[in-house]
């Protein structure tokens, strides 16, 4: 009896772990995105996420076509999207620091602390804290506008 | 490291010319293409032997480095998407300071890049004079920051500083 394996069967398989691999990651980043706490666990969840899920895609779709070109293009963009989604990562978060965006209320600032006061940004740290002023800020503008109508 | 760029264009290059001639007897795929460049590489980084001792033991620590990061992306990823499906949170977010032992630019952002690479850790601010990096991040080891500056210190700084040095 022949035994021949069919290789095009094999290499659709593999690539279709890949690609659903990378989905996987990618809606589960999502759901990370809506679900955490505070900005910056959920900046940390969305850009990893998303590029270990850009990546497995790119390289189960490498893996269909079989192609030297292909592969060549795919490794390429990887690599871009993997030295950039950092780099905007780190500004944005930086930003966000310097804009006093509040950490969650069982985020450990203990060796932050000489940094903020250094910046003078201390006084944004508590969530309630951000809210109420929010809150207040809000209820002033809400007066403002009804003085003028 | 200029060599090693060096190397990786000599090989495309010889790859690319294989493939030119109509009589050749491999098939002409993704697979095959990667593992002909890699017996090139191979050839051109055992010549190295010879002529630059330094950059003959570096490749292997750096193939060994880029499977070890690999790995803790994986890993790392794997832990988050556990704790965004299931109800409760394991989060221990906290910010700590890393202090350096890099000191060029190229270092310093090579150690930042991995660290926000790294899923739960994003690098949030340098101090002034770069003897410390401010990264927030969202497990501990095993409860402890130490732990995890160990790790940091010696997973990732120890080896760019091998390999940069």
């Amino acid at each position: 009896m022949e035994q021949s394996i069919d290789w095009v069967l094999v290499k659709e398989v593999i690539s279709c772990f890949f690609i659903l691999a990378g989905v996987v990651f990618m809606l589960i980043a999502s759901i990370g995105l809506l679900r955490f706490p505070d900005f910056y666990i959920r900046m940390s969840a969305i850009t990893k996420g998303s590029t270990l899920g850009l990546g497995l895609i790119l390289l189960g779709m490498a893996i269909y076509f079989n192609q030297p070109g292909v592969l060549l293009k795919v490794l390429a963009i990887i690599g871009f999207t993997s030295i950039t989604a950092p780099v905007a990562a780190h500004v944005i978060g930086r930003t966000a620091v310097q804009n006093r965006i509040p950490f969650w209320e069982k985020t450990d600032l203990e060796e932050f602390r000489a940094y903020l006061v250094k910046a003078h940004l201390e006084q944004h740290i508590s969530h309630d804290k951000y809210l109420e002023e929010k809150a207040k800020k809000e209820k002033e503008m809400g007066d403002a506008a009804g003085d003028t109508v | 490291m200029k060599l090693l760029l060096l190397h990786i264009m000599l090989a495309a290059a010889v790859v690319y010319t294989y493939f030119q001639f109509p009589g050749a007897r491999v098939p002409y795929t993704a697979l095959s293409t990667t593992l002909l460049f890699a017996a090139v590489f191979l050839l051109f980084w055992l010549g190295s032997y010879f002529y630059r001792r330094s950059y003959f033991r570096k490749v292997p620590k750096l193939a060994y480095f880029i499977a070890f990061f690999l790995k803790e992306l994986l890993v790392a990823n794997l832990k988050i998407a556990y704790d965004i499906i299931t109800p409760n949170y394991r989060l221990q977010p906290t910010v700590f300071a890393l202090p350096l032992k890099a000191s060029t630019d190229l270092e310093i952002t090579l150690l930042a890049n991995l660290i926000g690479l790294t899923p739960g850790t994003i690098s949030l601010d340098v101090s002034d004079d770069r003897s410390t990096l401010y990264v927030h991040t969202l497990y501990l080891r095993h409860g402890d920051v130490e732990q995890l500056k160990l790790h940091i210190k010696n997973g990732f700084e120890r080896r760019i500083l091998e390999l940069t040095a």
